[in-house]
């Protein structure tokens, strides 16, 4: 099952399983959104339900968080994560710190959907990764998936979870495929171990997982074995899942999809360095420069983190090329 | 306040035969332009998405021929449109689209993002809206220089909180800014009546300020009130607001056949397609032949083909040199 159409799965049994639950945003419920993710939701449970906004970012965050506090479930779609600086005000100050201002009156159960990444020649306002953006507010889950199977449990998570969701869907995922996903909710904040290995530890999220893993396929023909983290959940983090790994293998690298300044991944060096210095020979970040995302075809791909460039820097930091392709032992 | 529309059709006085031919070179110009970058498209040398602005070109043309020098534009993601009728290079734009050093922003930008200060263009903005505040600031630094700045924006826009704050912000501070609301019928898919309450000009109307609703595929009605609306902000009487009514022949971005059109509604604005209205005009006010139009038109297919062979020879830029921040 393709990556949105696991999301399109969500959506819809969520919206059938509880009527709490509705779904806005711009050019989702006609049109089906911009990337083919929503069509026929609207058809299936109605226009109260499922409908189209104006450009209006603003008063769609806002409209969710009121709706929340009110006994709805919204979903809303934020086009691009590039936009949801427009909506972050209703996001930050209003719903992520609601439940504890109010002394817990009341819960705050929205999703904000939004499309994200690079590498699809969108430029500079239409490609970025704002998870880090986000990482910093309390009371805000950020959710993060690298399959279509997590894609809709995670989903679903979200849409019952009594928190504010942000949910980021990396636009090079959707038309990804793997096989039918599981109805059933997954929890958030659980990272996977997507590969094993005793070596190094490499830490990604969304489409970085895929880069990684494809990185651990080279690094094996040069005699590293690399484990590969998924975090799933980029707040709250699964820092027992990587601190374990780091235990067995003394080496983190984390892969961020976004500028090094701020970003995520130097949370997890954070995480690591206060909680297990004694198990890291060495542990550092890829991630992109602190330049704005290019246009041009050479210029973005120098600039995005690659299988190759992940597996050759890896290789290098280690001190093995690929020449040598020794068995490595750590 | 001003709320009529100068007569549709109406090829003025005010602009000579040498002007007038120029206003339709420009808008030829946009069209072949366009078209030049859905064939790039097709054959993998323009990537990502781009907003062509065929259907839309006496909009820009129109406003961009009333500009004195001092004056700045802010333009939107749909901005190939705004950047040539301000007189941006063919070469350097298209150079651009295909991502080569040699484009005007080096190829960073790509198609959502030029910039050309050179040009007046302060910049093409991929945000909803970000014209409209980038030329409400602008206005603020032209006002001593006696310049005025315009805003390009569509129609779903003005649903955004980007066009209140900025309109009444304006009008409050009297601030020598024009805004040019292209309503050409759609946000991306969606028909403008279907999430716009009320009518669009009601809205600078009830800031007090002054608003124009006007045909905007008759390149001299659009030049005519955007000269109106230029003198009005530079003498320092606020902020002033025109619709143009137009229509994309296009969908709204690549991937896009416009299938949620109403039927036949493509077809008759095909029949006030801007530059046959434009070519028409020519001839009957001002006795422009046959063969002079055609020479023009080969004129500047000539000048696309040769953009076009040099931009495909002209190189990527290196990833190596490109400069991070200055500190
Ligand atoms: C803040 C923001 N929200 C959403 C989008 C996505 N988007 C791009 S163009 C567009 C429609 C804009 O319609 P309109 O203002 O009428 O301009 P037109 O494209 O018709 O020229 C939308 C929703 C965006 N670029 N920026």
């Amino acid at each position: 099952m393709e990556f949105r159409q696991a999301i399109r799965d969500a959506l819809d049994e969520e919206l059938a399983r509880d009527e709490r639950v509705i779904f806005f945003g711009e050019d989702v419920a006609r049109p089906g959104g911009v990337f083919a993710v929503t069509p026929g939701l609207q058809e299936a449970h109605g226009s109260d339900r499922v409908f189209d906004t104006p450009i209006s970012e603003l008063a769609l965050a806002g409209a969710a968080f009121g709706s929340a506090v009110c006994g709805a479930r919204p979903v809303i779609e934020i086009m691009f994560g590039d936009f949801l600086p427009l909506a972050m005000d209703s996001l930050v100050n209003q719903a992520a710190k609601y439940w504890y201002l109010s002394n817990e009156q009341a819960s705050v159960p929205l999703v904000v959907r939004s499309a994200i990444g690079a590498g699809g020649r969108f430029g500079a306002i239409h490609s970025q990764n704002p998870a880090s953006w986000f990482t910093n507010v309390p009371g805000l889950k950020v959710v993060a998936p690298s399959t279509p199977g997590d894609a809709k449990a995670l989903l679903k998570a979200a849409i019952r979870d009594d928190n504010p969701v942000l949910f980021l869907e990396h636009k090079r995922l959707y038309s990804l495929k793997d096989d039918a996903p599981a109805a059933e909710p997954a929890e958030i904040g659980v990272a996977a171990v997507r590969r094993t290995g005793g070596d190094v530890t490499i830490v990604s999220a969304m489409k970085g997982v895929h880069d990684c893993l494809a990185a651990a396929e080279l690094l094996a023909e040069s005699g590293i074995e690399a484990e590969v983290i998924d975090l799933r959940t980029l707040r709250p983090l699964d820092s027992g899942t990587v601190l374990e790994s780091l235990a067995r293998t003394n080496r983190l690298v984390v892969v961020e999809e976004g500028p090094m300044t701020g970003g995520w991944a130097g949370e997890i060096l954070s995480l690591a360095i206060e909680n297990a210095l004694e198990h890291i020979d060495d542990a550092y970040r890829i991630a992109t420069a602190d330049t704005p995302i290019p246009y041009s075809p050479t210029l973005e791909d120098a600039f995005l983190p690659s299988a190759q460039s992940i597996a050759s820097n890896i290789r290098s930091r280690l001190g093995v090329s690929t020449a040598e392709a020794v068995g490595f032992t750590g | 306040m001003s709320t009529v529309a100068p007569a549709a059709g109406a090829a003025t006085t005010e602009l000579d035969r040498d002007a007038s031919i120029a206003l339709y070179r420009r808008m030829r110009l946009i069209r072949r332009f366009e078209d030049t970058i859905q064939s790039l498209f097709q054959r993998g040398e323009v990537h990502g998405t781009t907003h062509l602005y065929s259907g839309e070109e006496a909009s820009a043309v129109g406003v961009c021929s009333a500009l004195e020098p001092q004056d700045r534009v802010a333009g939107t993601y749909r901005g190939h449109g705004h950047a040539l009728a301000l007189g941006v290079p063919t070469g350097g734009l298209l150079d651009e689209m295909l991502g080569r050093s040699t484009g005007v922003c080096g190829g960073r930008a790509g198609s959502m993002n030029v910039v050309d200060l050179d040009h007046q263009l302060i910049g093409c903005f991929g945000i909803i809206g970000g014209s409209i505040a980038a030329a409400t600031g602008a206005s603020l630094a032209l006002r001593s220089r006696n310049g005025v700045a315009v805003a390009f924006f569509g129609d779903g826009t003005t649903n955004h909180g980007y066009f209140h704050e900025c309109l009444n912000f304006a009008q409050v501070m009297k601030l020598p800014v024009v805004f040019v609301c292209e309503n050409n019928l759609y946000g991306e898919f969606t028909p403008w009546e279907d999430v716009t309450a009320g009518q669009i000009r009601s809205r600078p109307e009830a800031l007090e300020m002054s608003a124009v609703t006007i045909d905007g595929n008759d390149v001299w009605t659009v030049h005519a009130a955007a000269r109106e609306a230029l003198a009005h902000a530079r003498r320092g009487d606020g902020p002033y607001f025109i619709e143009a009514l137009t229509y994309r022949f296009v969908g709204h971005s690549r991937s896009d056949p416009g299938a949620y059109r109403k039927p036949g509604e493509l077809d008759a604005w095909r029949q006030r397609d801007p530059l046959k209205l434009a070519r028409a005009a020519l001839a009957d006010v001002f006795d422009v032949g046959e063969d002079e139009l055609a020479e023009i038109e080969a004129a500047v297919d000539g000048e696309l083909e040769a953009a076009v062979e040099a931009g495909l020879a002209a190189p990527y830029p290196e990833p190596g040199i490109a400069r991070q921040f200055k500190d």
